[in-house]
């Protein structure tokens, strides 16, 4: 069994080896790998029923792997007040932020996921504040506050050069740090860390990532707000989702007319780029909203209360980035376009800047766990013949 | 909330908060009936024992999504007759057989999910349809339903007494959050469950013995409205000396441990009791079939407590346990962190390892390794107990309901010790699974006779109350 397969723990200790949280999920593994009654729910419970032993990079896993859809907690036989005590939606959603914080990169920076509601919102005051500032100190009045129109609009407030300079180099940080904290995570958790990424799990992990099949709760969704099922939590992950994906494409089809094509942007309301950023835009605002109601609305028990800083506050930031792109749309010809261009774009700068430090990261954790729970399954399976 | 109206005269009182008392529940209220539910638990603990059940046996013709294969009414029967050893009654169990086909659509209908059938190892997807998630998700649906079907439940509310005369109740005299109230109905639907948590009443039976019984599910089932019914000339049915009860681990807490605490250990392990002498064939059987015998058996030995006894080879291919057991590299060593006789253990298990006859080991299946020349035998699943570490679990009896209840008759219908039935007093669920279950218990036939005998007492008592 995978149980007895870890030499490295033997070597290096699992840097959340002592974490209460980690004994905490241990002591609930151990009732509900003898229960079991969750096992149609999500994939963490045939992960567990793997399994006989839970070291910490097990547990590292199964935390990851779970969506905190809720389910297990509301049919829970031995759920608070039972003597039992078990919350495995809280007690696992502690064990991911402490895996953030353990895998960060570069070393040490795994510090700024404490109070990382603070961290998130003080970054995107201060990065908006400075673009704010040094657009209105740099440009002259005339030009900042005049309707700016025709190719180039934009670059008369910013200069393009100092764009991509910005945005690019805080983008691509934070890919090398994401990427970092995935490589130090996937060698560090769970059983098969060496075993060969083939294409079936890859495809398998994928489907589930794109469908959020998780939060499907077995065929009819998950607990968002108390013990009755409902999908409403999958559906507004995918609005932020897809939305983030469109605006993302938005930008990538605005580089390519701008180097390629040598169309210059602003570009008209119906070309492509505005139209994926601005339904994208709309889709990311409902997403993140849509998420925050939930999370001001739904039983607080089954939550980790102590993480719900950062969490609001990259869903504020991603709302903010949004609105505000969509606000720009609106003005960009008139005089405030330049204060909103300035205002978003220090936006969209404090997101990349925070993105490796705050919730977003559970993307890479959450898709790896995913592939790894892919690839186990497959190794069952071809164990069982 | 707010204060329940404790003046209106309700056309029917359901007593208790489990599976059986909410299908009786929201059965009288879509037929019409004005419905308030009674619930002794406060909301978090509420359903009885259904929030620790898993599943209901269904009669089905052909595969339905929830259920493989078929499973019909000879077959069904078969099962419980062998059971209840004959200890049953015929009339009511095959009537229940039959209505159980419609079971899951009913308890779906109030929003209850099943699992899909197919799902992996378990053995029983062609008799028991699974609630996913497990009981408490069945009663959360339930619950919701009431709610929105404008049923009135009321938590923390314990049925003291009920008010009867020659049959005929009027109101019940109830604790609601401590303080004493009446609820005045026209019908009554007894769904209280038995009184296994009632330790003093166990004690009348079973003497001291009955402090080392663990109760597996709800400390609420105190049995009160049970003897206050029987006290007031209700007839009994079932012996009151008799309880389902299985092998639990002895470190479980005393109450409300749930499912999770039994060990399934015992056909792969050998089992002897505190003097470290063995009671009884481990391998009679697969454990499906014997598991529920297992609780009696430890009850019957002194200090209610026992000892399986197995090896590295064992450790896979039972469920693990909540609690790890005992491990150490010698048979001593083991008995030791017992806290039983180390040397007379040895000797045992010298004793069975010599006796066992090679076979070749089938976990699943009652395989052909047995011991020869050993009393009692183990006839299935004998291996050699001699790879370290040894393994020991500590055993006592958990009990799941009580056998004793209220006689009642096919429409549920209570009846009254001088053979007549009661004018407006109904019975569903462990409260009179006695008339069905003599003794012995059948995996998931609590649950359908709660869905059954629940609708048949909702749909009684709302044509009684509103007639």
């Amino acid at each position: 069994m995978h149980g007895t397969e870890l030499p490295r723990d033997a070597v290096v200790p699992h840097p959340l080896e002592l974490s209460e949280h980690v004994a905490e999920a241990r002591r609930h593994m151990a009732v509900c790998n003898a229960c079991r009654y969750c096992e149609s729910y999500c994939a963490v419970f045939p992960a567990m029923a793997m399994r006989r032993d839970f070291a910490a990079g097990d547990l590292t896993h199964l935390a990851n792997l779970c969506h905190g859809c809720k389910g297990c907690y509301h049919a829970c036989q031995y759920a608070p007040p039972h003597a039992f005590g078990i919350n495995l939606p809280a007690t696992f959603a502690e064990i991911r932020q402490e895996s953030y914080a353990a895998y960060a990169w570069p070393a040490g920076a795994g510090k700024l996921f404490e109070r990382n509601g603070t961290l998130v919102s003080l970054l995107a005051a201060v990065i908006t504040t400075l673009a704010l500032v040094l657009v209105a100190a740099i440009k002259d009045p005339s030009v900042l506050y005049a309707p700016q129109t025709g190719p180039g609009a934009f670059y008369r407030i910013i200069p393009l050069w100092l764009m991509n300079l910005l945005a690019g180099g805080t983008f691509l940080f934070a890919l090398v740090a994401l990427t970092m904290g995935g490589l130090r995570y996937w060698r560090a958790t769970g059983p098969g860390a060496g075993a060969k990424v083939t294409a079936a799990p890859a495809a398998e992990a994928a489907v589930d990532i794109l469908t959020l099949r998780n939060l499907g709760g077995g065929g009819h969704g998950c607990n968002d707000m108390d013990d009755s099922f409902a999908m409403t939590r999958r559906w507004l992950h995918h609005a932020m989702f897809y939305g983030f994906m469109m605006c993302f494409a938005a930008t990538t089809t605005g580089a390519f007319y701008h180097h390629f094509m040598g169309w210059t942007s602003p570009h008209a309301f119906l070309s492509l780029p505005v139209q994926l950023g601005t339904w994208g835009g709309v889709l990311l605002c409902i997403g993140t909203a849509g998420l925050m109601w939930v999370k001001t609305t739904t039983d607080p028990v089954p939550v980790a209360r102590r993480l719900l800083g950062g969490e609001y506050a990259i869903l504020a930031l991603l709302f903010l980035v949004s609105a505000t792109g969509l606000l720009l749309l609106a003005v960009r010809h008139t005089g405030a376009m330049g204060l909103m261009l300035a205002l978003h774009l220090g936006l969209v700068l404090a997101l990349f800047v925070a993105l490796p430090y705050s919730k977003m990261v559970h993307g890479v954790y959450r898709s790896l766990a995913l592939l790894r729970n892919a690839m186990e399954r497959r190794a069952a399976a071809r164990a069982a013949g | 909330m707010s204060m329940p109206d404790f003046n209106r005269i309700w056309n029917v009182l359901v007593v208790g908060g489990g599976n059986a008392a909410l299908c009786a529940a929201i059965t009288a209220r879509r037929a019409g009936a004005s419905v308030i539910v009674a619930e002794h638990a406060p909301l978090p603990m509420r359903g009885g024992n259904s929030r620790h059940t898993r599943n209901l046996r269904a009669l089905h013709p052909a595969p339905t999504a929830v259920l493989t294969d078929s499973y019909l009414e000879e077959e069904y029967w078969d099962d419980l007759l062998r059971v209840t050893g004959g200890k049953t009654d015929e009339g009511l169990a095959r009537m229940c057989i039959r209505a159980s086909q419609h079971a899951p659509d009913f308890l779906a209908s109030c929003g209850v999910t099943f699992q899909p059938s197919l799902s992996g190892t378990l053995s029983l997807s062609r008799t028991n349809a699974f609630f996913l998630g497990g009981g408490k998700a069945l009663l959360n649906a339930l619950y919701r339903t009431a709610a929105q079907s404008g049923i009135e439940v009321l938590y923390d509310t314990e049925v003291q007494h009920i008010e009867a005369k020659d049959g005929f109740a009027t109101e019940a005299i109830v604790s609601h959050h401590g303080f004493p109230e009446r609820i005045r109905f026209r019908a009554l639907v007894a769904a209280a469950g038995g009184f296994q948590a009632n330790r003093e009443w166990l004690r009348q039976y079973w003497g001291e013995a009955a402090d080392n019984f663990q109760i597996r599910g709800t400390p609420y089932a105190q049995g009160r409205v049970l003897r206050d019914l029987l006290d007031q000339g209700v007839q009994e049915v079932g012996d009151p000396t008799q309880f389902h009860a299985v092998a639990n681990d002895a470190r479980a807490p005393m109450e409300d441990g749930g499912l999770a605490m039994r060990l399934d250990c015992v056909p792969f392990a050998i089992v002897v009791n505190r003097n470290v002498e063995r009671f009884y064939d481990e391998g009679e059987d697969v454990w499906p079939k014997r598991y529920a015998i297992w609780g009696r058996l430890i009850a019957q030995q002194p200090g209610q407590v026992a000892f399986a006894v197995t090896d590295s080879q064992a450790e896979f291919d039972y469920l693990p346990s909540v609690f790890p057991p005992y491990k150490a590299d010698s048979i001593a060593e083991v008995a030791a962190m017992a806290g039983i006789d180390g040397a007379k253990l040895e000797r045992v298990v010298a004793e069975y390892n010599a006796a066992v006859r090679p076979g070749t080991f089938k976990p699943m299946v009652p395989d052909d390794c047995r011991t020869e020349g050993l009393t009692p035998p183990k006839s299935h699943w004998a291996r050699r107990i001699e790879k370290p570490p040894f393994i020991l679990h500590p055993l006592r009896t958990g009990i799941t309901f009580t056998f004793l209840g209220l006689k009642v008759n096919e429409r549920a219908r209570v009846m009254m010790a001088d053979g007549k039935p009661s004018a407006n007093m109904f019975a569903s669920g462990e409260i009179m699974s006695g008339n069905i279950l003599g003794q012995g218990y059948l995996a998931g036939f609590g649950m359908t006779l709660g869905t059954v005998f629940g609708r048949i007492a909702g749909e009684e008592a709302a044509r009684h109350a509103r007639n």
